[in-house]
């Protein structure tokens, strides 16, 4: 078979046009990603209903935070989504954890001081402190790539496979709620000892929520995987009668019927943020 | 023309060698942290940009500064910087390249870069900055080369040239407004939260740019036959002279408004630069340094009689560099990032590792930077170079 010009043309041509469509094909914005979203999570008929309109909320009971549901509530969340802990020799986290949901106190948590008066239970409660899942997130914002995004429920998502870890969302955040993996965290859901300290990075893994890689922002996603399958939060099931989460469109809600009992604050308010997590004092 | 970089005596070639070594040690840093992650750096979850952002904001502000010599020779026909105005150019070339250096080995998934493209979101002032970054990248090649060849072959440049050079005075202004945005137009940082923040930017970059071009002036003076003129270097000296002064005059607004409002969550910030917070003062020298630097170098410059000295000058803009490079650069970072939003302290400072990255990233840009004058002083001693053009 010989090659002249023209036959060469003519094939390489055609290859090209293939590749070329198949490239955009694969490669067009948004196309694999939207696909598998809505099917894993949006339209899954065993997910907890949400009325129209409807976001999700979460109410935390701070006069009710203990050390106990205060530990089982950042415990479950460990456990559901293999947060790595990242500890020194003494046990202390590193400064370049990860958290998604963490204990703080209440001068930290509102930064604002309202007042010295207010009673001593509330000013020396501790508080959880997490993604506040805001109306208005200046993180999805500022990401270039809209690796963060809105849901339409309102959840402030994550898509690991688009983040390109420039860490805009981490400045951006008012609410200091995002970490970045400075690190492989699959060491620690492989459970590979921390070689500094010779522990374990967790005490126990969970093949359900999929692995993260070095080079991305995580942070509380609200617990979508567990909404698509009719369950609640796993901090929320983990401290019962502290944490109450639902939706905010439905005035028969148990975050709603918790609001409607009681006062209740959120973080930086005067930002316009909007945040969907509040505070019962 | 570029072959005109490749015939250069000892000291040329020994300098274009030292890059290069400087260059191998900084990727094989870089090498480590593309395997361990950005782990090896000294940043924190409390701090997550720090050495490499601080590096990207000031040298956006020393490519914008080519504008300074862009406009007073295009715009009000100011001939004497018109043997120069390539050495502006072309210094702006070299620091473009080096801020998306700085940018990409900032990166976690470098990998994943051009997402920025796929996935275009034009309300991220992320995206914004590449799309002017690169443009301005590309208005300075265009313009640098195409003038040059044209002085090369002894005819008056393209007239299709002239546009893209009107083009590249506002250009040059909005590079440093856009990166300025990246920082101003977050709410819960209270030390970035200010509509100065690209006004004071601009002056820096004003003041620190020409600064650079004035000792780049000197060693070009030193290294080549080429002179850039005492006149060019002088007006240079009183563009910074000017903009230094504005630079400061703009932090002592900044002050005021923080200070007097006395709003706690905009004072922390400068508190901790400058006097520490809660006992955390690694800062504070540095901050203060910066200050001297900048007070200093105008008294240096304000007296026509020093200013006019070419030992002092010289003295001056190292202090000037001083200055506006620690003040944009890590007080940048620390003051914006310390405290963090939960009014917590984490301190940062560079690692070894992150220091040898960002070397290599400088000695990439000194390597543009070397061959384009070389190229564009070889170009200048073929015609005499003694001629305005």
């Amino acid at each position: 078979m010989t090659w002249d010009r023209r036959k060469f043309l003519k094939v390489t041509g055609i290859g090209a046009a293939v590749g070329l469509s198949a490239g955009w094909q694969l490669l067009k914005p948004g196309a694999l990603e939207a696909a598998e979203l809505e099917t894993k999570y949006v339209k899954n008929p065993s997910g907890i209903p949400l009325s129209a309109g409807g976001r999700w909320g979460m109410a935390i009971d701070i006069t009710k935070l203990d050390d106990k549901s205060c530990s089982a509530a950042v415990e479950a969340c460990t456990k559901q989504h293999n947060v790595p802990q990242y500890l020194d020799e003494d046990g202390r986290p590193i400064k370049q954890e990860i958290k998604w949901i963490w204990e703080t106190e209440f001068g930290h948590a509102f930064t604002e001081k309202e007042n010295q008066y207010i009673p001593g239970d509330v000013m020396h409660s501790k508080v959880l402190a997490l993604c506040n899942h805001c109306v208005n997130p200046p993180c999805v914002r500022v990401c270039p790539t809209q690796a963060t995004f809105q849901r339409a429920d309102g959840i402030v998502m994550m898509d690991m496979h688009r983040c390109i870890g420039c860490r805009f969302c981490m400045a951006a955040c008012p609410y200091g709620s995002r970490s970045f993996n400075f690190k492989d965290p699959r060491a620690a859901y492989f459970n590979q000892k921390d070689p500094e300290t010779g522990k374990p990075r967790l005490d126990e893994v969970t093949s359900e929520y999929p692995t993260r890689t070095k080079g991305v922002v995580e942070k509380c996603n609200f617990c979508a995987e567990l909404l698509a399958i009719g369950q609640m939060p796993a901090c929320v099931q983990a401290a019962p009668g502290v944490l109450f989460f639902g939706d905010m469109a439905d005035a028969g809600s148990d975050v709603r019927r918790a609001l409607s009992d009681r006062y209740s604050i959120r973080r930086k308010p005067s930002l316009g943020t909007e945040p969907q997590v509040f505070y019962l004092i | 023309m570029l072959d005109l970089a490749l015939k250069g005596n000892k000291q040329y070639w020994g300098w274009v060698l030292a890059l290069l070594v400087v260059i191998g040690i900084g990727f094989g840093a870089y090498v480590i942290q593309a395997m361990q992650g950005l782990t090896i750096t000294g940043l924190s979850r409390d701090v997550s940009w720090g050495f490499y952002i601080a590096q990207l904001t000031f040298l956006v502000g020393v490519a914008a500064s080519a504008v300074m010599l862009v406009l007073p020779y295009y715009l009000h026909n100011y001939k004497t910087f018109g043997r120069i105005t390539i050495l502006g150019e072309f210094l702006a070339i070299g620091a473009v390249t080096m801020c998306l250096l700085f940018v990409i080995v900032d990166m976690g998934k470098p990998e994943r870069l051009m997402n920025v493209i796929v996935h275009p979101t034009p309300n991220s002032v992320l995206f914004w900055d590449m799309v002017v970054l690169n443009v301005y990248l590309f208005l300075n090649l265009i313009i640098g080369w195409t003038t040059l060849e044209a002085e090369r072959k002894g005819v008056p440049s393209p007239k299709w040239v002239k546009p893209l050079i009107y083009l590249s005075i506002p250009w040059a202004v909005s590079i440093h407004t856009v990166t300025a945005f990246l920082y101003a137009g977050l709410p819960g940082r209270g030390f970035w939260l200010t509509a100065i923040m690209a006004p004071r930017f601009l002056v820096s970059a004003f003041a620190a740019g020409p600064a650079v071009l004035i000792l780049l002036g000197m060693i070009v003076r030193r290294v080549s036959s080429f002179d850039p003129g005492k006149e060019a270097l002088q007006t240079l000296a009183k563009i910074v002279t000017y903009c230094i002064i504005l630079h400061l005059f703009f932090f002592a607004l900044e002050c005021f408004t923080v200070f007097y409002s006395q709003i706690p969550s905009h004072m922390a910030h400068i508190q901790y630069l400058y006097f520490g917070y809660h006992g955390y003062d690694s800062m504070v020298p540095i901050m203060w340094t910066a200050l001297f630097a900048g007070l200093s170098a105008i008294v240096l410059l304000i007296v026509p009689k020093w200013r006019q000295n070419e030992k002092i000058l010289p003295v001056a803009c190292v202090l000037v560099f001083i200055c506006t490079y620690i003040d944009k650069g890590m007080g940048m970072m620390a003051g914006g990032f310390v405290p963090n939003p939960l009014h917590e302290v984490t301190e940062y400072m560079p690692t070894g590792l992150e220091l040898l990255v960002s070397a290599g990233v400088y000695a990439i840009g000194f390597l543009i930077v070397t061959v384009l004058y070389k190229v564009a002083l070889s170009v200048k001693a073929e015609h005499g170079g003694l001629h305005d053009h």
